[in-house]
């Protein structure tokens, strides 16, 4: 989550789940979290039962809506329009936490001279490159000073004779006028480029009435202070928006400027959707990024070698100085002996990236002809994946696809039932595909830990196992591995020296000879390389190679051979403290609440008793409390760095810098480095939207990623033939590509067919009942479904006296199962944010229809 | 929040044993003989997420009915009945005209939902039309279904005010909530309550409950959610026609009927009782018979 | 695995009628026992118990679903997974689940659940079934395969990139960490892959 990593230093969610339960606000936005995360609204419900405000701002009236204090309708994609409005509303009314913010954000900060805002260019930032259709950022940077980006994945997009004039933040503080009157300083830049997000605008271009909105800005600002503090919980709600990097970005401004984060019932809980989706980010398995979020070379970058590949990327100031030793450590730890410090720790062996290989530019790599082999470990693309008949076009052109799951699903079966079959464009023997189904394991039948959406690794116990063939992925890659390793073993070529140096040696069990996931988590924490033993926590990691380490942020879960913290089952009774430091481990160092150092004033005592936390101990000298300290544990509040001494390191980071992540230790309301699409939240229509950008004459997000046209058309702004908006989302009583619910009796009862939901007016108007047959088009496809007609949804009346209608529809479902309907994902397209490659699939047009659609050479498809 | 001290007792990774009292653990309370118990359903915690619909499937091992979409909102359980103990009802009421209604009262409003189950009457007229002494009492003070004794005569089923109890078509017999009785006798909360996310169904002494609820619906009517009202507690409606209480009773925010609960529901025993000595006839004759047909439905499967 | 039957106990008319006549509650009714109590209880009733107490292995598991990370209780006989539900000691979930982790058993055991090997040859238009070692064997060649036909080691400008593009993995955040830290290493640190991706994105 680059949105948060950019804000904050980190990208993950900065509070416990069950810190909300001491939350006075919740704002629930881009989530319906009632439905979709249960357990965690439980804690939800526990603040409202103490007095907390609960508002849910959503295109529809969900299950969520119905348990908040205020459900605030917009349109889906106007997200930005309605935060930008909180906060246009909080720096206009003065309502913003002044102590905090001065002294833990960039406010006071003074932009370069060169900056111009969308105000100013119509909607474009400066730097922009038309021809590129991209933004070169020196114009974004803190005067004369180049500021590092906190994450991984950033293409440095400066010129290269600003990289050469620019200070470095080792040489001095960032230029900061804190009477805040710096007509560039961050704070004038924010009011200048909100000023127009008033509540009038925010009704004209979400439809959420004026009223509404301003009851959600008094409630969010009352929440706010010493005493107070609120919690803002997201999910793909924003994420799935060619915009939604900057949705977040906007919750996190809006959290800093009301000093939550890093405070009890404080912060931005990011909610994810699969079980260890953060775990599959924290040790990737993503073509951008190594474990622990390095960066995966890049041939596009100054990435030849690894003193290069660290030149590069290492920052001068703040933690991410330490990044070689990570690095070295990674290297040890997959090369072995083999890794040398002549040979660069065996850097060059690991596969340099190209351009973007992400999921949905893997779907036209396929259809291309580009991938020729797949494995699908455990996910369904033909539902999941964006414009699914192009997912099957591109299953079809492969030579070979292994398909690891617990059922049958529809991307195993796509050649026998698929839309290409189905549609009479191939038959099952025009389809040249070797296809392997293979039974998967689920938990209970293996061990291994998950990493749950707050950065809890949890150990899952084996109880029994798999039916029959079922084996893990940790089997099946491992044992893998092993056939690999002996099929190269006599190679002499250069370029299978990777697979022949690569550390394989776990220990094995019983007849099935499983790895032992115990081994492996060890390897993830990290040991030392000679001696083998195992490392305590992150400053034990060194850039010598004596350490070898998986994943250095999960340093600390196995810190002796018998101790693996991930098992550790002691929560904290009712007595408190309710950090609940025994319960399993929390990345970074069992840090619970992330940037905590922000719980005390710049003195570092607690701001209130109420909303206590840490603070610094000055007999002791060194910060307590109830949580790991995630801080330099004996930086003394006062602490400012030595700038004669061009400081690097935390040794540049002041007693006051509780984001120890970013160069400059403080929250980014303005980011200067490591976004592609500008430094500030700004309002754009989603790609396909039902009406013009009210803001500005740039449309959409300038650079949102759309990669060809040929089956992935998109409609203009207003086209009469997609008159409505559509959005996608998941029921509560299923999951994800519908697999794990649809296939089993009890869940697949409660929502036994897919569905689109239409608001009662829209239904009037074109004729359809309740449950009836109705035709959904975009310029992807056509499906049919069910109708549920309801009051739930609602007309938006938006400025200009336009109305718009929005219909909705469940993503899970498909042909398999007991469950079955039309896949939604037929609809979308291959399009998506510019950092996060993720797809649009919340906001986009369609037309709708009474009927059916004729198959099967004019028969209806199964009903 | 923390969890219950007594869950140390327990920190391995491997417990390899039930909790002892594990109720005590997940509700607070440490079930014992003798004692009554009930669930208090505030539907204004509830989510309708139908977690208890799942959970007490799931521990009953029922079948799945399958109704297909039914259209109305996010009901597709459609009832209670032999394979159904848990129902949750959906009731939107967000529509208001050609407008949606913009007040929202604190916690649930303006799309309602309760989890409907047996009430486990107090008075419970089922168990007195049951001739063979099937449907019982137990030492938890619940009206369960003997699945060893029960005929099929289906004397219970229109004798139940509420419409709970229902032959299942694969045995024949009646079948309803059994309030999780195996469960109580080890200790454990009922299925239902304790998945519940948002304890809207909260298990427990059924005093303490009645308690409990009484103080919620203070606290709420001082909340400005006025409407809130209990519905089988003593003298309160659904505690009608003799019924004394419910030991399943409810906190709703509408009339009964809306979310399809009898607004005064009654106790027919008069009508259906029969008298001992009709009964002790009837009872041995369709024992026997139910016995042969069941033999002989068994050698069919 | 399919979720076990109890076995179906066939009695004759004679133990129906003798248990009847033992379970009748009349006579204790008449000796004074209350008709709807004590009295009326029957066998099935006197020796009822949780099905829970029959485990021989109880483990904690965390919940395959969503990212909350709720804990299960897993309790298992002979091998088999008799039910699993909410653990009370978790500070996440303390004992609740929502409907897809309680149905967690049904989803190890659900009626579809895959037990074998299915493979689909090119062009073909069945499924068969085929051997672990078989497939295992298969699968390596032809990763090999294809990965030797299409590795690159520098770029035409001579940038070393030592990848390959033709071979692709999708999935993970279902997975454990372990296992992602396995297909990272292998996919990409021992073989060369680039197209590497996960529901992160979805």
């Amino acid at each position: 989550m680059p949105s948060l990593g950019t804000t904050y230093g980190r990208g993950a969610a900065t509070l416990a789940q069950w810190d909300l339960a001491n939350s006075d606000f919740v704002l629930v936005m881009g989530s319906n979290m009632a439905e979709n995360h249960p357990i965690a609204f439980r804690f939800v419900m526990r603040a409202k039962e103490k007095g907390a405000t609960i508002v849910h701002a959503d295109p529809r009236f969900t299950r969520t809506s119905a348990l908040a204090d205020i459900h605030a309708p917009l349109r889906a994609g106007t997200d930005i329009a309605f935060l930008g409005g909180i906060i246009r509303h909080i720096l206009e009314n003065d309502l913003w936490f002044k102590d905090y913010v001065l002294n833990y954000t960039n406010i006071a900060t003074i932009i370069s001279s060169d900056y111009q805002d969308p105000e100013q260019l119509d909607g474009l930032f400066s730097g922009w490159d038309e021809e590129k259709k991209s933004y070169t950022v020196d114009s974004w940077q803190y005067k004369d000073m180049k500021v590092p980006s906190s994450l991984a994945e950033h293409e440095p997009s400066t010129s290269d004779s600003f990289d050469e004039a620019a200070k470095s933040t080792s040489d001095g503080p960032p230029p900061e006028d804190r009477t805040l009157r710096h007509p560039n300083c961050v704070y004038q830049i924010m009011r200048r480029h909100y000023a127009r997000y008033t509540p009038e605008m925010v009704e004209r271009v979400t439809g959420c009435p004026a009223g509404t909105f301003l009851k959600v800005c008094e409630a969010i600002t009352r929440n706010s202070g010493r005493e107070r503090t609120g919690a803002i919980c997201y999910a793909v709600g924003w994420t799935h928006h060619s915009t939604g990097v900057q949705m977040i970005r906007g919750a996190g401004i809006i959290q800093a400027l009301l000093g939550n984060v890093g405070r009890p019932g404080g912060g931005v809980l990011a909610l994810r959707g699969h079980t260890s989706i953060q775990g599959s980010t924290d040790i990737p398995t993503l073509y951008d990024m190594l474990p622990g979020y390095l960066q995966q070379p890049n041939a596009n970058q100054k990435h030849a070698d690894l003193q290069e590949f660290l030149e590069t990327e290492q920052t001068p100031t703040g933690w991410w100085h330490n990044l070689p030793k990570y690095m070295v450590s990674l290297l040890r730890a997959w090369y072995g002996d083999n890794a040398t410090a002549e040979n660069g720790w065996g850097y060059r062996w690991l596969p340099k990236i190209v351009g973007d290989h992400s999921q949905l530019p893997m779907t036209l790599a396929m259809r291309d002809g580009v991938i020729k082999g797949m494995f699908f470990l455990g996910q369904n693309p033909v539902i999941g994946g964006s414009n699914s008949k192009q997912v099957q076009a591109g299953l079809a052109k492969l030579d070979w696809m292994v398909v690891r799951d617990c059922a049958e699903t529809e991307t195993a079966s796509f050649w026998k039932e698929g839309h290409l079959v189905r549609d009479g464009d191939m038959r099952p023997e025009d389809i040249g595909t070797e296809v392997f189904l293979m039974p998967a394991s689920l938990a209970g039948e293996k061990d291994g830990t998950f990493t749950n959406t707050h950065r809890l690794l949890q150990w899952h116990d084996k109880v029994v196992d798999g039916p029959g063939d079922s084996q893990s992925e940790l089997w099946f890659i491992y044992h893998l591995g092993r056939r690999l390793k002996a099929l190269y073993a006599d190679s002499d070529l250069e370029r299978d020296q990777p697979i022949q140096n690569l550390t394989w040696d776990y220990p094995e069990r019983g007849p099935d000879r499983d790895p032992s996931a115990e081994a492996v988590l060890k390897e993830i924490n990290g040991y030392t390389w000679l001696d083998r033993r195992q490392l305590s926590g992150i400053p034990d990691i060194k850039d010598d190679g004596s350490t070898a380490c998986g994943c250095w942020i999960y340093c600390g879960v196995f810190p002796t051979h018998n101790d693996n913290k991930s098992r550790s089952r002691r929560a904290d009774g009712p007595d408190g403290p309710g950090t609940h430091l025994g319960w399993g481990f929390a990345w970074p160092d069992n840090r619970r609440t992330l940037a905590n150092r922000a719980s005390a004033d710049p003195e570092g005592k607690p701001w209130s008793e109420r909303k206590r936390l840490i603070w610094w101990d000055a007999e002791k000298e060194t910060w307590t409390g109830d949580d790991q300290v995630d801080f330099v544990k004996d930086k003394p509040p006062g602490f400012k760095p030595d700038w004669s001494k061009h400081p690097t390191g935390m040794d540049a980071l002041g007693g006051d810098a509780p984001f120890i992540l970013i160069a400059d230790g403080k929250a980014a309301l303005f980011s200067s480095s490591g976004l592609k699409d500008g430094p500030l939240p700004t309002h754009y229509e989603p790609l396909e939207s039902p009406v013009h950008n009210q803001l500005y004459k740039q449309e959409a997000n300038p650079v949102a990623k759309h990669w060809e046209k040929r089956d992935n058309e998109l409609a203009e702004p207003g086209d009469p033939r997609f008159p409505h908006s559509f959005t996608t989302y998941r029921l509560t009583e299923h999951h994800s590509g519908g697999t794990p619910t649809r296939s089993v009796p009890v869940t697949a009862e409660l929502q036994p067919e897919g569905f689109a939901e239409i608001p009662t007016e829209l239904a009037r108007e074109l004729g359809i009942g309740n449950t009836d047959w109705v035709v959904i088009s975009t310029l992807r496809g056509e499906i049919e479904t069910r109708a549920l007609v309801t009051d739930r949804l609602q007309p938006f009346h938006l400025g200009g006296g336009k109305t718009v209608h929005q219909v909705g529809m469940p993503w899970h479902f498909g042909w398999k199962g007991y469950a079955t309907g039309d896949i939604a994902n037929v609809l979308t397209a291959v399009v998506g944010d510019p950092n996060t490659s993720m797809h649009e699939n919340k906001a986009l047009v369609c037309g709708l229809r009474r009927g059916r659609l004729a198959r099967d050479g004019g028969r209806h498809g199964e009903s | 929040m923390g969890v219950h001290p007594r869950a140390l007792d327990y920190a391995e990774s491997f417990p390899n044993r039930v909790i002892p009292d594990e109720a005590e653990l997940t509700c607070g309370t440490r079930i014992e003989p003798g004692k009554s118990y009930g669930f208090f359903t505030d539907t204004t915690l509830c989510i309708g997420c139908k977690a208890c619909e799942v959970a007490c499937k799931e521990w009953n091992s029922l079948p799945a009915d399958n109704l297909g979409l039914t259209g109305h909102s996010y009901d597709n359980t459609g009832d209670l009945g032999a394979n159904t103990w848990r129902h949750v009802a959906f009731i939107e009421k967000i529509g208001a005209g050609d407008d949606r209604v913009q007040e929202m009262a604190p916690f649930q409003s303006n799309w309602l939902m309760m989890s409907d189950v047996c009430k486990h009457c107090a008075n419970a007229p089922c168990l007195e039309a049951c001739p063979t002494g099937s449907i019982f009492r137990t030492e938890f003070d619940t009206v369960v279904v003997q699945q060893d004794i029960c005929n099929g005569c289906g004397y219970c089923v229109p004798a139940c005010p509420f419409g709970v109890v229902e032959l299942s078509p694969a045995d024949g017999k009646a079948h309803k909530c059994t309030l999780c009785y195996d469960r109580l006798k080890g200790g454990l909360e009922p299925a239902c309550s304790k998945s519940c996310p948002t304890d809207s169904i909260q298990f427990g002494e059924v005093n303490e409950l009645f308690d409990r609820a009484r103080g919620r619906v203070e606290s709420l009517h001082g909340k400005g959610a006025t409407d809130a009202y209990l519905y089988g507690a003593p003298d309160t409606p659904g505690a009608t026609g003799g019924l004394k209480h419910l030991n399943a009773f409810f906190l709703l925010t509408d009339r009964p009927e809306v979310y399809n609960l009898p607004p005064e529901p009654t106790r027919a025993s008069a009508r259906v009782r029969p008298s001992l000595l009709t009964g002790l006839a009837t009872m041995a004759g369709l024992t026997l018979a139910a016995a042969a047909l069941m033999s002989a439905g068994r050698d069919r499967r | 695995m399919r979720r076990s039957r109890p076995p179906i106990i066939r009695r004759t008319l004679a133990d129906r009628i003798g248990g009847f006549v033992r379970d009748w509650s009349v006579p204790r009714q008449i000796a004074g026992q209350s008709s709807a109590t004590k009295a009326a209880e029957s066998a099935l009733s006197r020796g009822l118990r949780p099905r829970l107490d029959e485990a021989d292995t109880v483990g904690t598991n965390i919940c395959p679903y969503c990212a909350v990370g709720c804990a299960q209780l897993m309790y298992a006989k002979d091998g088999r997974v008799i039910h699993v539900e909410g653990d009370p000691r978790s500070p996440i979930n303390q004992g609740t689940l929502c409907p897809k982790g309680a149905a967690t058993l049904g989803l190890m055991t659900m009626p579809e659940r895959l037990d074998k090997i299915k493979y689909r040859a090119p062009h073909s238009d069945r499924w068969e079934e085929r051997s672990m070692d078989w497939a295992m064997d298969r699968i390596a060649h032809l990763t090999k395969k294809t990965r030797d036909e299409a590795f690159v080691q520098e770029l035409p400008d001579g940038g070393t990139v030592n990848h390959t593009q033709a071979i692709g993995s999708l999935g993970g955040a279902t997975l454990d960490n372990e296992e992602n830290y396995l297909i990272k290493k292998l996919f990409s640190a021992g073989l060369g892959m680039v197209w590497i991706e996960n529901q992160a994105r979805v």
